[in-house]
């Protein structure tokens, strides 16, 4: 295994090496950075070219000078890489170390987010496989699939910044309004959970009725100017995660794993009372971080309490149902710098902003005020490139569960007799998740190239805004640099994406057999 | 429950199996693939609709061939050219007052004047150009933009990719590393860094270049497939019998690998489109005055608000474009894979049950 890595590691020494290369060469002979000189009218002109002229080496062929720049970065080995200074003389490895924290936040949220959601959809239309769901998903896919990223960005810009900020001020949702909503989301559940006719009519009239409740509630308290979720709606979200949590996880059979998460359910919801004066602290990180520790090990306690043949399973379920709950704490906490948040200044009653990674605050404002302000600035962008990536975690996890559930061990699973829920998640799910796995590593590096563009329509200061200035000045240092940085990320995401496969596949042997 | 109805699934496959047996009996491969594509719906209608949209953008300008001062002219369906320059509508001529608004009235009842295009019926931008023409022209550089990359890639993927496979050794090894060199930079950086300089030598010279780096995906799935066709029993049948390698790889595994080769490059195309709208969004593609679908949306993006129909109709078309490759490539995967199984009308399942039933009785 180490000497796989170690070959591998080699391997993209190699290809680094080559890929530069060859993007070096075309970049230096496509682009001209005397041009705008030549037909300059200056009248020192010819001193101009000849200063430009030694400053880039330009005397120097192309292949020549990427040996000099060459020996900078190769400087790496010895613990002092050099990539150059760009044209305002800075250097290219701290130009690009400060982008890459803004584009990391970018590409996290958005991969994390089309993960989790283009597999669910994914598992869900394969489970009713020739439905009208499923087809609906086939299409949405596709659709997604073959919408240019920039201008579902303006889409998006116009409809859920400027529309929605308008629409925040009075905070009324009209009937029409409740009723297209309710309709939509009783459809989409009806064809999610389907059965015969009547099942259908009941299922939709359901959602139907509670949806309008819902939104009717919510529009008469105002909540969306108010936003709060308080300690009965965590409990009750609570309850609702335990639920959930255990049906997925174990089975709802399992009384001793239902129990344990009711408990966690109430603990979180009494712990919402304590952990109010440390969250609200002027440096809460630390608390934070003590929180969730506690929190971790209450939750194995509980299980522990209760669990009393299969502790594993019972754990992993009460761990994850607390940290769920834990998560809603921390937004409730969010959503109580709403106010505040949209009454300043700077915000003016338009919270979901369409320009810049977050607000410039003149003033010194409080921890949650300024993660709901990178919450705020996040959503569209984030939004945007969710909707494309995700469109392949859809097809992709419908395509492998399909497979999966062909297979013989399925077959053999359903014949012991055991629940559907435990054929689903167990035997089927996991091992959909092992090429799903290798995907999500290997599209990382894809995300960051569609970042490229995001950047530009929302105005972020990241690795996109940086290349395109390499490119409109010249600055073939800070584009060798943005590129190279680039091409490591995906070649070590390959490497990774590879070893992950092993691991999680015992059938395959990484570095056996040459 | 489930498992019961498990086995009658199972039995139910058996007769569905027959059925479908039956159908392709006698039948060449090609033939079930083309019937099996015929069959697929939503690819059929993609194959219509872009066939539509393709001969309505081509027939819609005016083609000038020959020399600038005294061209021959194909006269175009469409009165205007996207370089002519009619008369800005503005004021009393649209309804709300904006500036060069769409004439187009699909709502034939409402306002009770029925179904009619007017003079510009997508509308004018700033200087009065006429914003049918401009989009028409736009998709036909866009269209063939990804035509000619996704020629090129089809041609050098397959060729690099089917040599590499075959000959395998140093060959194989100088081909992949040169595979991955190009395939660790993003496409948009490579196109970027192309299209920067050479977006203003015209649509063609930029596809042609963009196609030279396009080809690296396919390359690496024909190489797979070629790796494991020569093992096969007919290949090695096929060269005792003295067959030469160019003979083996053009008649023999070629063929075979076809089905893999047309669904990538289809992909590969729906691809190429938004990457050239996406590059000429970004100012490094094709170049005014030449017109193309991302530009189009990029210089309007910020008239989104005021007149948003100068961003709602080269998007719609990207989309559509987009969209039929897409079905298409979908419905060519399910025709040439053969583990994929046709579901059965609600007649034909009634002619499999009535199949079982007489077995029981029997």
């Amino acid at each position: 295994m180490f000497a796989y890595i170690l070959r591998r590691l080699g391997a993209l020494v190699v290809i680094l090496f080559g890929s530069s290369f060859l993007l070096y060469n075309l970049s230096a002979i496509s682009t001209d950075p005397l041009g705008e000189l030549r037909l300059s009218d200056a009248p020192n002109k010819d001193q101009l070219i000849l200063n430009l002229t030694r400053e880039l080496r330009l005397d120097l062929p192309p292949p020549l000078r990427y040996f000099i720049w060459l020996r900078g970065v190769l400087g790496i080995f010895v613990g002092r890489a050099d990539f150059g200074l760009t044209r305002e003389q800075e250097p290219v490895f701290e130009a690009i170390m400060g982008a890459i924290p803004t584009t990391i936040r970018l590409v996290a949220v958005a991969t994390l987010v089309a993960i989790v959601l283009g597999i669910a959809l994914g598992i869900t239309s394969a489970l009713r496989q020739y439905s009208r769901f499923d087809y609906g998903m086939t299409f949405f896919a596709f659709l997604l699939f073959s919408l240019p990223i920039f201008w579902v960005a303006v889409l998006l810009k116009q409809y859920l910044a400027i529309d929605f900020n308008d629409f925040l001020v009075s905070a009324k949702i009209s009937p029409p309004w409740i009723i297209g909503f309710s309709i939509v989301a009783g459809f989409f559940w009806a064809a999610i959970i389907s059965g015969s006719r009547r099942q259908v009519v009941l299922i939709f009239s359901g959602v139907f009725v509670a949806n309008s409740i819902f939104l009717s509630a919510i529009s008469a308290t105002e909540w969306l100017s108010y936003p709060r979720l308080g300690p009965i709606a965590i409990l009750v979200i609570g309850v609702g995660i335990a639920v959930g949590v255990t049906y997925l996880s174990v089975g709802l059979s399992d009384r001793n794993a239902l129990k344990t998460t009711l408990l966690m359910a109430v603990v979180g919801t009494i712990s919402y009372f304590p952990a109010q004066p440390i969250l609200s602290s002027d440096r809460p990180r630390l608390g934070i971080l003590l929180l969730f520790i506690a929190l971790l090990i209450v939750s194995v306690s509980g299980a522990l309490l209760f669990a009393r043949v299969d502790r594993g399973p019972i754990i992993r379920t009460s761990v994850i149902t607390s940290v769920l709950i834990g998560i809603f704490i921390l937004i409730d906490r969010m959503m109580q710098a709403w106010r505040p948040y949209v009454e300043s200044d700077d915000v003016n009653y338009r919270p979901v902003a369409t320009i810049g990674q977050s607000t410039i605050w003149l003033s010194e404002v409080s921890f949650w005020v300024r993660v709901l302000d990178f919450a705020m600035h996040l959503i569209l962008p984030t939004l945007a490139l969710t909707l494309i990536s995700f469109a392949g975690y859809i097809r992709f996890s419908r395509g492998t569960l399909l497979d999966v559930l062909n297979q013989d061990y399925i077959r053999t699973a359903r014949a012991k007799g055991l629940t559907e829920r435990t054929v689903i998640m167990r035997h089927a799910f996991r091992n959909t998740m092992i090429p799903l796995t290798t995907i999500m590593v290997g599209d990382i590096a894809g995300i960051v190239g569609g970042a490229i563009i995001t950047e530009r329509v929302f105005a972020w200061q990241g690795m996109g805004t940086l290349f395109n200035k390499a490119i409109n000045s010249f600055d073939l240092n800070l584009l060798m640099g943005v590129i190279v940085f680039l091409s490591t990320l995906a070649i070590l995401a390959n490497l990774i994406a590879d070893l992950l496969y092993s691991v999680l596949d015992p059938r395959i042997r990484v570095g056996a057999g040459k | 429950m489930a498992r019961k109805s498990k086995n009658v699934e199972i039995v139910n496959d058996a007769n569905e199996n027959a059925i479908l047996n039956k159908e392709t009996e006698g039948l060449s491969q090609g033939q079930i693939v083309l019937r099996r594509f015929i069959r697929h719906r939503a690819a059929m209608i993609s194959v219509v609709v872009l066939f539509t949209l393709i001969t309505v953008v081509y027939t819609s300008l005016d083609w000038r061939i020959g020399d600038e001062d005294d061209p021959f002219i194909i006269p175009g369906w469409w009165k205007y050219g996207f370089e002519d320059m009619p008369e800005l509508r503005y004021g009393d001529d649209c309804v709300d007052g904006s500036l060069g608004c769409p004439s187009i009235d699909m709502v034939p009842f409402i306002d009770g004047d029925g179904i009619s295009l007017g003079p510009h019926p997508f509308g004018q931008d700033d200087i009065g150009r006429d914003y049918l023409a401009l989009v028409m022209r736009g998709a036909q550089r866009s269209l063939l933009v990804m035509f000619i990359i996704g020629a090129i890639a089809a041609t050098l993927g397959t060729v690099i990719g089917s040599v590499a496979g075959y000959f395998r050794g140093w060959v194989d090894a100088i081909l992949m590393r040169l595979v991955d060199f190009i395939i660790t930079v993003p496409v948009i950086i490579i196109g970027s860094v192309i299209g920067f300089h050479y977006g203003n030598k015209g649509a063609a010279f930029l596809a042609l270049l963009l196609g030279l780096f396009s080809w690296t995906g396919l390359s690496r799935l024909v190489r797979g497939e070629f790796l494991t066709l020569r093992e096969r029993e007919f290949v090695d049948a096929s060269r005792v019998a003295g067959a030469s390698n160019r003979r083996i790889i053009f008649k023999h595994i070629l063929p075979n690998a076809v089905g893999v080769i047309i669904v990538s490059v289809t992909l590969l195309m729906s691809g190429a489109i938004l990457l050239e709208t996406a590059l000429s969004y970004l100012g490094f593609g094709v170049t005014s005055p030449d017109v193309s679908l991302g530009l189009l949306i990029s210089t309007y993006q910020d008239a989104f608000t005021t007149r948003p129909w100068l961003f709602w109709y080269p998007g719609l078309f990207i989309i559509v474009i987009a969209l039929c490759i897409n079905f298409i490539g979908d419905g060519l995967r399910d025709a040439f894979d053969p583990r994929q199984r046709r579901r059965l009308s609600r007649k034909e399942k009634a002619s499999a049950r009535a199949m079982r039933n007489r077995s029981e009785v029997a």
